[in-house]
């Protein structure tokens, strides 16, 4: 299995302070990956990193078949190779319908000639039925986004996510302000999403992340402390003494 | 299922009807094409006010709908009246100096007139030498060109500059006050060419043309008139479809736009420029009928009057600029103009030429904090009276109630 996304060496520092620290991380393709760590280890840093927001002191950080190397890319080129990113506020434009916030989403040239001329065909129109049925939205499409719940405005921006058709999905904090059934959905949603295509999850909650039952790395003052799985790594030393010791 | 673009935004439709209606009603009470109850003075005020809702409408549709406060926008504008003043004034001033050396005995070389022309136009700033910039002032076509490209230029090379060093909010909104203070500061030397603070003046004769004031002014309504009507179908497409939904996303959420893989720089950037191109054309047919330009025109404060209009009129909706451009423009020349009775409080009288801007600095505000939809939120109160958006729902406690489609028959 070669990997999807590597990350080597990489560290970068905020005014003196080391966020990220000889950080190497590897996923391949169609795989789900957990990734948790106490506050400050330097998890929302890592994606700012691979989604181009933050661009890194040194290292490299390798795309794809061809070893495209993402650093010095612009967040938009970024996200149209394939990479999509979830953020831990549910973001979705909320002065549009749910159906507009798809559309916007799906996969499509980005330009602006291409955007001013486009127009939904059928298929377009179809393919945003689907997701939203998948999503659990199919009866809300021409409500506002900004009318939704908490939860559906969540699973909303994960649909645009799966619109994009991402082969790597970053995750943060998705069950964030859940209760216990929106919790279940999300999970089947993203254990389905990452038949297809690798899904990186960043989780504070232990419940949710024995759930989602993958691979989990543990990041720790920007470097990673242990991988494995869950029960491996909750019985790591290291990893009780930092994290689940406290 | 796809609706046509009309369908899905009638007030388009009745945007456009509504103007066609207006101008039919001008042509029938003015002067030169009608009943004459409309003085030629008064028509040139409305069809100025149609110069200024179509530059509103640019600035809804870069501020309303993509979150740039400009504060610069009447640069752009003031450049597109400069642009058109040029040609205006050379010609005017041609057909002037060939008319006094007719009366000599010698015909005038092609050089002697265009000194002429140079003295003419220069000698209120001592020089008689046509700047470079004037070098296309002679060609109709090429000037009209430039009321687009000069505009369109600037507002690339800031934007470009200013986007992608990723400026946003306030500060962008103080560069391009910057940037239009420094346009104005410019003008105003008498070295920039454009006669200093004069200004180029005499721009509503146009060259060769007999007819008198009256019939020109109906001329420049109806051009004004169309110029809007063309203008604002413009932007409505524009809005309606997915570009619409993009910059409306950036507004409402940048970075999530960027996540996305949209360009965010590259949308700011179109919007910006195009936006100046239209506040060009909009000053180009302004000028004419104000007959005069001058560094005065494109000061700061200038463009922080567009943003009160679009503001009080309501940003966000296309019409709602409009209603506020044509709103308060008209009521502050009726403030200005002394027509508006002054109030004696007593001790003191409060004089509306003096007192208007405070009213409105404070409408502004009111406006902002207690109506942020403005005028155009008014149209809202009518349509929802007539149709109920309940997404389906049914409008009262039981199934008996009355249901939405019901309702909005």
């Amino acid at each position: 299995m070669s990997a999807l996304l590597e990350i080597s060496g990489v560290s970068v520092s905020f005014d003196g302070f080391r966020a990220i620290n000889n950080l190497s991380f590897q996923i391949a393709e169609a795989e789900l990956r957990a990734i948790i760590g106490p506050n400050g280890a330097g998890k929302t840093t890592f994606m700012d990193i691979v989604t181009g927001k933050t661009r890194p002191d040194e290292g490299r950080v390798v795309w794809g078949d061809r070893s495209m190397s993402l650093v010095g890319m612009s967040e938009a080129q970024i996200a149209r190779v394939g990479i999509g990113r979830k953020f831990q506020k549910p973001t979705v434009f909320e002065d549009q319908t749910v159906a507009d916030n798809l559309l916007l989403a799906l996969r499509k040239p980005r330009g602006p000639l291409a955007v001013l001329l486009f127009r939904p065909t059928t298929a377009d129109l179809d393919r945003v039925a689907e997701l939203s049925t998948e999503i659990g939205l199919e009866s809300a499409l021409a409500r506002k986004a900004g009318e939704l719940s908490h939860g559906q405005k969540q699973w909303l921006e994960i649909g645009m996510l799966l619109a994009q058709e991402p082969r790597l999905l970053l995750v943060d904090e998705p069950a964030a302000g859940m209760t216990p059934e929106e919790r279940e959905h999300t999970t089947s949603i993203l254990v389905d999403a990452a038949k297809t295509r690798a899904v990186v999850v960043v989780e504070h909650d232990m419940e949710f992340v024995r759930r989602l039952n993958c691979r989990v790395t543990v990041l720790h003052e920007g470097a990673v402390l242990a991988e494995g799985s869950l029960d491996h790594v909750t019985r790591n030393a290291d990893v009780i003494d930092v994290y689940l010791g406290r | 299922m796809q609706r046509s673009f009309i369908t899905r935004n009638p007030s388009v439709l009745i945007f456009l009807a509504l103007l066609a209606l207006f101008t039919l009603g001008v042509t029938v009470l003015s002067e030169a094409f009608g009943i004459g109850l409309i003085s030629t003075s008064y028509v040139k005020v409305l069809g100025k006010t149609l110069c200024l809702a179509l530059v509103a409408v640019a600035m809804d549709l870069v501020w309303g709908y993509c979150g740039i406060l400009s504060l610069g926008h009447f640069a752009f504008f003031g450049l597109g009246g400069y642009m058109i003043g040029m040609w205006l004034m050379y010609e005017r001033t041609r057909d002037i100096v060939v008319g006094a050396l007719a009366e000599a005995p010698i015909p005038p070389t092609e050089q002697e007139i265009v000194d002429g022309i140079g003295t003419q136009i220069f000698g209120v700033v001592g020089s008689n030498e046509f700047p470079l910039i004037w070098s296309f002032a002679d060609s109709l076509t090429l000037q009209l060109a430039l009321v687009v490209v000069v505009p369109g230029t600037l507002a690339l090379i800031f934007g470009w500059l200013a986007f992608r060093s990723r400026v946003n909010d306030v500060y962008l909104s103080i560069l391009t006050q910057a940037m239009t203070l420094a346009l104005a500061l410019y003008l105003f030397q008498n070295d920039s060419g454009l006669r200093g603070n004069n200004g180029l003046s005499g721009l509503q004769n146009l060259p060769g043309v007999e007819q008198p004031q009256s019939h020109v002014s109906m001329w420049f309504l109806w051009a004004s008139a169309l110029a809007l009507g063309l203008g604002y179908l413009l932007s409505a497409w524009i809005v309606a479809g997915k570009f619409g939904s993009v910059i409306r996303g950036i507004r409402d959420n940048e970075a999530r736009v960027r996540f996305l893989g949209y360009s965010v720089e590259t949308y700011k950037l179109t919007v910006f420029t195009l936006t100046a191109c239209i506040a060009g054309i909009a000053g180009a047919l302004y000028y004419p009928q104000a007959g005069i330009i001058n560094p005065a025109e494109v000061a700061p404060i200038t463009s922080i009057y567009l943003a009160a209009w679009v503001a009080i009129g309501g940003r966000g909706r296309l019409y709602g600029a409009v209603l506020g451009a044509v709103f308060v423009s008209l009521v502050s020349s009726w403030f200005t103009g002394g027509k508006a009775p002054d109030i004696p409080l007593g001790i003191y009288t409060v004089q509306w030429v003096d007192w208007w801007l405070v009213l409105l600095g404070l409408s502004f505000v009111a406006v902002t904090l207690f109506a942020p939809k403005g005028l155009g939120g008014l149209v809202d109160l009518w349509v929802e009276r007539r149709s109920p958006n309940r997404h389906g729902a049914d409008l009262g406690p039981d199934l008996g109630s009355l249901r939405e489609k019901e309702a909005s028959q």
